[in-house]
């Protein structure tokens, strides 16, 4: 009656050993590593660029450990981080500006452990120290600054077509537009239906007001870019620091998440996170005399030779001084198809920029212009197109010559010339390195002498059964970090501190199965009905009670942040794998035990104690 | 080895009123407590900024303290973290000065003083954070009782999820009363304990549920009456519980020593909610079940009579 059928001792074996594989790399510690992963998309990270790093290393007489390509980032590993500081420096001087190169530490585990994707568990900032902050993208102001550029495109509009209106004021998020009649109302409301389609109109035909506001969904558009391109302008920012794994994500509506990991100078992060970057358009010098003149180191007054990023490397640009145009006019930059169906990039000017940019266009038609990025008094031209005609309108197509990723790329910095909306930290934690080992440490030791301490009582108290209950608490232990493991969830002290407490609680299970078999045991069943009916019984009360520790836990997960988060992922998790080894595994140990015994005459799960009649 | 040599049921029942006067006097008590001095919200709730640092040896906060004043921050909080070389100092908000300019002003006046110090960990908390920490707190518990009180309405009876719910409700007034009594500092990783009692209280009372609910369907217990019924469940699993609690704490008090001042909130939340729990569990839910009317037939579905059919 106690015996598991062979498929049910494989279950258990093939989920232990998956365990063990799963678990194994987070002992094998960490080596040092170089990680390079490229600014842009269109510079690609992949066996060429292996093949330039190797030969770069190979000419400095460094040899690499090992190198692992992984989708967008090269990891160089070496034995030492002497050598590890010595390769970076040759790596960044080989590949130059175009690529992140950053110190990082790689799992020391074998190779064939992480091709199964067996890595040691993710740890969080107050594991390893870190920076953390939460920034709050202000809404407001972008909401103002799109409709400050819708005031402007209405002006512009019904001055093309002749419309003769008062005057456009903006309460709150409404613009007011004043006209003289019947005629010009309507026919205003006409020209912004066809032109600005996003607005709801509300007119007022007694006094002749139009009322324009935005379609939510259209502000839920709005917000949602705002973020994300802030979030892009972020981690091209946050590249500079060289963090060898950051995470930037958005969070809630409005807020952004930054983890540096490692990164311990909070001053510096900040003012490069809040560093704002501009956007300028100045004509291109072509004339061949004046670029050899430059070329040879005399730059002639009035020009500037700068680096023109292609992805064939940089290349060196001459152009005039003269800004003609800054970013501050330029509402947006999407990635998009020419109509020829090559990929392009679409950018669109407020009204000043339209005006500004159809003299500039009108005057320089056949020459080129630059469009320059120019943040921490670098200036980069992001892309030089030939002016065909001129152009007016405020809609501008840079295309020819470029792939997707290239658009997508221009795009990108074009937009990163200033932020969609401005930000604030909101919420910043530094956590040293010295405390982030004291939190492991002080983590593993309140869960190795809980552990022990339960072991020991339940050896004492319940003998074989004890041992049975502390190896399928072991388990579960065993169970847990695999799981952790194999999902890369972020381990933080909350989540260790979850971890003892659903250790702690799931010896419950155990025990209710152990004290229900004395009982039987009480009662006078023979020992192998006992076993049967302890184990029975106790089902019932072990799915109710976790079932409502579920709940909890799951309330916990979806209302909790930070901290709570993190002990809410381990605690559900591991209610769950100690559902699986309290009983089934405990069964199967059990029935290992005294299962192969065809008479059971006594089984050792301490004193029975019986009350005299 | 076997603590528990109960030869008869022990007739917690008849000590009811005891213990309902017992609890309802630390309830009222925790909540005066919680009127009155309020809970010490960390700087997680508050907004503030937040200063861990090490000395190489013993620090003077005294000291330490004298030079914060000069700088004319407001209302700083200087203590001793764990061990006399570790020191926390909180700082209010202010409005002109960025966190980082803040925590470098303050490592600047402290490295002027005597002895070495670190910067261990600073956090750095805006005032619109901590309201929705709040509101999320708060919704997180209702939506945790609602849940447990559907599950042990469908499980069990209407009866035993209003009884479990008022015993948890009870173990964790009593916890923050415990919180606001001391002025022990209440953060986001006390909060995670306190929803982890909880789900841990609610199992307690659940284990004993069920042995009343199987107890009714014995046969052996068929004369007996609901108060003698409950008090056997309570008596059989007596030895479950303190065992069970017993392993739970152990677990507890490890982080409790072991643990450092980071897990320090959380483990005396948990010990203060084990202990409450057990007595809540046997001495609170059980009583109010009986209370609210428990009969053998709100568990037992009488099998249905047959109708003569009238043709």
């Amino acid at each position: 009656m106690n015996r598991y059928p062979l498929w049910k001792y494989l279950v258990i074996a093939v989920a232990l050993i998956v365990a063990t594989i799963y678990t194994l790399p987070n002992f094998f510690g960490e080596t040092p590593a170089v990680q390079i992963s490229s600014t842009r998309q269109s510079i690609p990270v992949d066996t060429a660029l292996m093949g330039r790093i190797e030969d770069a290393l190979k000419a400095n007489k460094l040899a690499p450990d090992g190198m692992y390509l992984d989708g967008t980032s090269l990891k160089v590993r070496f034995k030492d981080t002497d050598t590890q500081i010595k390769a970076r420096d040759v790596i960044q001087q080989a590949l130059g500006d175009n690529y992140i190169i950053a110190l990082n530490l790689l799992a020391a585990s074998p190779t064939w452990m992480s091709q199964i994707k067996a890595n040691p568990m993710f740890l969080g900032l107050d594991l390893r120290g870190g920076v953390h902050f939460l920034l709050q993208v202000d809404m407001k102001a972008a909401l103002d600054k799109t409709m400050e550029r819708y005031s402007g495109d209405i002006r512009r509009e019904l001055k093309n077509k002749q419309v003769r209106y008062g005057t456009i004021t903006r309460t709150g998020n409404n613009l007011v537009l004043q006209l003289r009649d019947k005629e010009t109302l309507n026919s205003a409301a006409d020209i912004i239906a066809r032109q600005l389609p996003v607005l709801m109109q509300n007119s007022d035909d007694a006094s002749y007001k139009l009322t324009l506001t935005l379609k939510p969904e259209e502000i839920t558009r709005l917000q949602g870019d705002a973020v994300k391109q802030n979030i892009t302008t972020l981690h091209n920012r946050v590249n500079e620091l060289g963090v060898a794994e950051p995470i930037i994500q958005q969070a809630g509506a409005d807020r952004i998440v930054v983890q540096l990991p490692g990164v311990q100078d909070t001053a510096k992060a900040k003012d490069i996170l809040g560093r704002t970057a501009t956007l300028e358009v100045r004509m291109v010098e072509d004339d061949q005399g004046k670029m050899a003149e430059a070329m040879a180191g005399n730059v002639p007054a009035g020009y500037d030779l700068l680096d023109e990023l292609t992805p064939r490397g940089p290349t060196k640009i001459l152009v005039k001084k003269d800004v003609e145009l800054t970013g501050d006019n330029i509402n947006d930059a999407q990635p998009g198809f020419d109509q020829n169906g090559a990929p392009a990039v679409n950018i669109n000017l407020d009204s000043a920029g339209a005006s500004i940019f159809r003299q500039v266009t009108a005057e320089n038609i056949g020459k080129r212009m630059a469009m320059i990025l120019v943040e921490k008094g670098k200036s980069e031209v992001v892309t030089a197109p030939v002016i065909r005609s001129e152009i007016g309108g405020g809609r501008v197509e840079i295309s020819g010559s470029m792939n997707a990723a290239e658009a997508n790329d221009v795009a990108l910095l074009l937009r990163a010339g200033s932020l969609a909306a401005p930000m604030q930290i909101i919420e910043e934690r530094t956590i040293g390195p010295s405390l982030g080992k004291d939190n492991i440490d002080k983590g593993f030791h309140s869960t190795m002498w809980g552990f022990a301490a339960i072991a020991v009582f339940m050896f004492i108290y319940y003998r074989v059964f004890g041992v049975i209950s502390a190896l399928s608490l072991g388990c579960n232990l065993l169970f847990l970090v695999a799981i952790l493991s194999m999902l890369q969830a972020t381990l933080t002290l909350p989540g260790i501190a979850a971890i003892a407490l659903t250790l702690g609680m799931a010896i419950d299970s155990n025990v209710l199965i152990n004290e229900r078999i004395r009982e039987e045991l009480r009662h006078g069943f023979p020992p192998a009905s006992a076993i049967q009916a302890g184990y029975q019984h106790a089902w019932a009360t072990i799915i109710d009670s976790n079932v409502t520790s579920l709940i909890a836990g799951l309330a916990l997960l979806i209302f909790g942040s930070g901290p709570v988060r993190g002990f809410a992922v381990v605690h559900c998790l591991g209610i769950l794998t100690s559902m699986f080894s309290s009983v089934f595994v405990s069964r199967g140990l059990v029935n290992l035990w005294y299962g192969r015994k065809r008479r059971l005459s006594s089984i050792s799960i301490g004193q029975i104690w019986k009350p005299q009649q | 080895m076997e603590f528990f040599r109960i030869k008869r049921d022990i007739p917690f029942m008849s000590y009811g009123r005891l213990t309902t006067t017992i609890s309802l006097v630390t309830f009222v008590l925790a909540v005066v407590f919680l009127v009155i001095r309020g809970l010490n919200f960390s700087v997680e709730f508050t907004g503030g900024t937040v200063l861990e640092v090490q000395y190489t040896q013993a620090a003077e906060l005294s000291d330490i303290r004298h030079r914060l004043d000069k700088l004319g921050m407001g209302d700083i909080a200087v203590q001793n973290l764990g061990t006399s070389r570790d020191v926390m100092i909180r700082l209010p908000n202010h409005g002109d000065r960025s966190s980082a300019q803040l925590s470098e002003q303050v490592m600047q006046v402290l490295k002027d003083g005597s002895g070495q110090v670190e910067l261990r960990k600073v956090e750095f908390i805006g005032p619109q954070v901590g309201q929705e920490l709040v509101t999320h707190g708060l919704t997180a518990v209702i939506l945790v009782c609602i849940g447990i009180m559907i599950y042990l309405a469908i499980r069990f009876e209407w009866r035993f999820a209003v009884a479990a719910i008022i015993a948890n409700m009870h173990d964790v007034v009593i916890i923050l009363g415990c919180f606001a009594f001391f002025q022990w500092e209440f953060s986001l990783t006390v909060l995670a304990g306190v929803l982890a009692v909880l789900g841990y209280s609610v199992n307690e009372s659940v284990v004993v549920f069920d042995r009343i609910r199987e107890n009714f369907r014995k046969p052996a217990m068929r004369g007996k009456s609901v108060a003698e019924v409950i008090d056997n469940a309570i008596t059989s699993t007596m030895s479950r519980t303190i065992i069970t609690h017993g392993s739970t704490e152990a677990m507890v008090l490890s982080m409790l020593v072991f643990g450092g001042a980071a897990l320090h909130g959380f483990a005396t939340a948990l010990t203060i909610g084990i202990v409450f729990g057990i007595y809540s569990s046997v001495l609170v839910a059980s009583p109010i079940v009986m209370w609210l009317g428990l009969s053998r037939e709100n568990l037992i579905k009488p099998p249905k009579q047959k109708q003569e059919a009238v043709v």
